[in-house]
């Protein structure tokens, strides 16, 4: 059963991440993201980590995701045209993206020799509870950089976007 | 008994219970608001227009589903399934009452209870914008766009209030799973008040209630934040061009969100299915108020206003008076009385959303964002804190 699961999932997630880039509309791009987060979503459920798998579709799926559609909406952005390829995307364009999908699987062979496989329900410390206790000991010092940091891009964001009033 | 066969048994106990619910929903919403209104409201199909439901199913299912030749086909037709599965999904993980024992087997009253069972409601509602907001871009309409525009702003906006009011009374409870949120509401102060989040201890969440169900009008488009659907400047808003049983799936995940709202709502706040009084002097209340309504029933059937009141209003009397006496079985009460706390609060909040719909005005848009970021979020956020602070201090 786990097998079959995750490759289920595994291969929902790729099919909508290859259709986000195939697209031509951001709007089916944006919800082929969707797709690509719920089903990584469903992943973390299965594999004991609850909160996270909330929190994806809380944030990402919900909040962010609607904002990203939100502002697509708002600009009408319509269907782009694809543009002709060159003749070196051509000629070259497989061959490369072979040998970078062999960089990264040697790499993550490398860097993680003989992980074991992990099993649906084997990890059971994902409650809130946990997620709440290491953030707030373990990890305090990080996550209080992260939120600084975010505060930060806040009023950048709001001090890029402000109109010069004299 | 075998636990598939239970849970399917299950699931077609609740899904028949909540879409016949969601059905009489909309009746009672009719008939509220035109009693409001000082008219009779619908009355022609069956008695007191209470087939009329039935009629509304059959003419919207007999309708043409009519696809306009320029809307974006795939999305137009994903967006009202998006908009009532996600709405009909939440239920899944809502108890009604307690564990109960029917025919020698042991159940919860309750489908599936998840450890994260707020966290799901609460992404599900989060999720649950797409339906909208795709139905108005799909659509290639000026009123529908911006229809589903509102609806994405609104839905950002009053998200936050939304989750930070279910936030405060979670740090009383301590937990995330609705079963046992209503048990932690179990017992009473001094024998008489409930320990019901909104008058727990050490800091009573009545601020977070009333914020949650402003937000949750919010959330389910209601009146007086149905902007979306604004007749008055949008024609429709964004279900302008949906006809048929697309159209019926938007009015089905309005009603099915709004039953959401009010049952996360008496769950978390009002103590689920615990009754607001002891149980020897509680257990005769239902029996009191539905013997009250005989009696009404009664009066007016031997004072009658037209020639059938004669026989429909002691008809009505005799009927609530057996259910009075079902009440007083002592094997059914444990099942009955669970059931009736329940379904009576989330029931008063739902007439609070139709009251409400009848007496309000709808904002404007300007003052719907204000309100929602310069009102509603700090103030959510500031009884956040001070909740935080008094268990801290004063907590188990």
């Amino acid at each position: 059963m786990d097998p079959f699961l995750f490759l289920l999932l595994a291969a929902i997630a790729v099919i909508c991440a290859l259709n986000l880039v195939v697209q031509t509309h951001p709007i089916s791009s944006a919800l082929s993201l969707v797709g690509v987060m719920g089903s990584l979503a469903i992943l973390y459920l299965l594999l004991g980590a609850e909160f996270i798998a909330a929190a994806q579709m809380i944030v990402y799926a919900g909040a962010i995701m609607v904002l990203f559609i939100f502002v697509i909406m708002l600009l009408n952005a319509q269907g782009e045209r694809l543009t002709r390829r060159g003749a070196y995307v051509k000629i070259f364009g497989v061959p490369l993206m072979a040998l970078f999908l062999g960089l990264v699987a040697f790499v993550i062979q490398a860097a993680l020799p003989r992980s074991e496989m992990v099993h649906f329900g084997g990890f059971t410390h994902g409650g809130p509870a946990d997620i709440g206790r290491s953030l707030f000991t373990q990890y305090l010092l990080p996550f209080e950089v992260v939120s600084v940091l975010i505060l930060i891009a806040i009023v950048g964001a709001i001090v890029l976007a402000r109109k010069e009033i004299d | 008994m075998n636990f598939y066969l239970l849970t399917l048994i299950k699931v077609a106990v609740v899904a028949g219970v909540f879409l016949t619910a969601l059905a009489y929903l909309q009746w009672i919403e009719r008939k509220v608001l035109a009693h409001i209104q000082l008219r009779p409201g619908p009355y022609r199909v069956g008695p007191h227009g209470l087939l009329q439901p039935l009629a509304d199913v059959i003419k919207l299912i007999t309708k043409e589903g009519f696809i306009p030749s320029h809307v974006n086909r795939f999305f137009y037709t994903l967006a009202p399934v998006l908009a009532v599965s996600l709405a009909l999904v939440s239920i899944s993980v809502l108890p009604f009452g307690p564990r109960i024992e029917v025919f020698g087997i042991e159940t919860w009253m309750q489908l599936t209870d998840l450890k994260i069972g707020v966290l799901f409601v609460l992404a599900v509602s989060a999720v649950g914008v797409y339906g909208v907001a795709l139905a108005g871009w799909a659509s290639n309409n000026k009123y529908s766009l911006i229809g589903g525009l509102r609806s994405s702003a609104q839905m950002i906006s009053y998200e936050l209030p939304y989750a930070v009011a279910i936030a405060a009374p979670l740090l009383l409870l301590n937990t995330l799973s609705f079963r046992e949120i209503v048990n932690a509401q179990s017992g009473y102060y001094f024998g008489f008040l409930p320990r019901w989040t909104i008058f727990q201890g050490p800091f009573p969440q009545i601020i977070s209630f009333l914020i949650f169900l402003i937000a949750g009008f919010a959330e389910t488009n209601r009146i007086p934040f149905d902007l979306p659907e604004a007749e008055n400047e949008l024609v429709a808003g964004y279900h302008t061009e949906y006809a048929s049983m697309m159209f019926a799936s938007f009015f089905m995940a309005e009603y099915a969100n709004m039953l959401t709202v009010s049952l996360v709502a008496t769950l978390m706040f009002l103590g689920g299915w615990n009754a607001p009084l002891p149980l020897p002097v509680s257990g005769f209340i239902p029996t009191v108020i539905l013997v009250l309504v005989a009696a009404i029933c009664f009066y007016h059937g031997a004072q009658p206003y037209r020639k059938w009141d004669r026989f429909t209003f002691p008809a009505a009397g005799i009927i609530s008076l057996g259910l009075a006496a079902i009440f007083l079985v002592p094997i059914l009460q444990p099942i009955l009385l669970p059931l009736f706390w329940f379904i009576a609060k989330a029931g008063i909040l739902l007439f609070v959303f139709i009251w409400i719909r009848g007496t309000l005005p709808r904002f404007r848009y300007d003052q719907l964002m204000h309100f929602a970021w310069t009102f509603l979020f700090p103030v959510a956020m500031l009884n956040l804190l001070v909740t935080g602070l008094m268990v801290a201090l004063f907590g188990k």
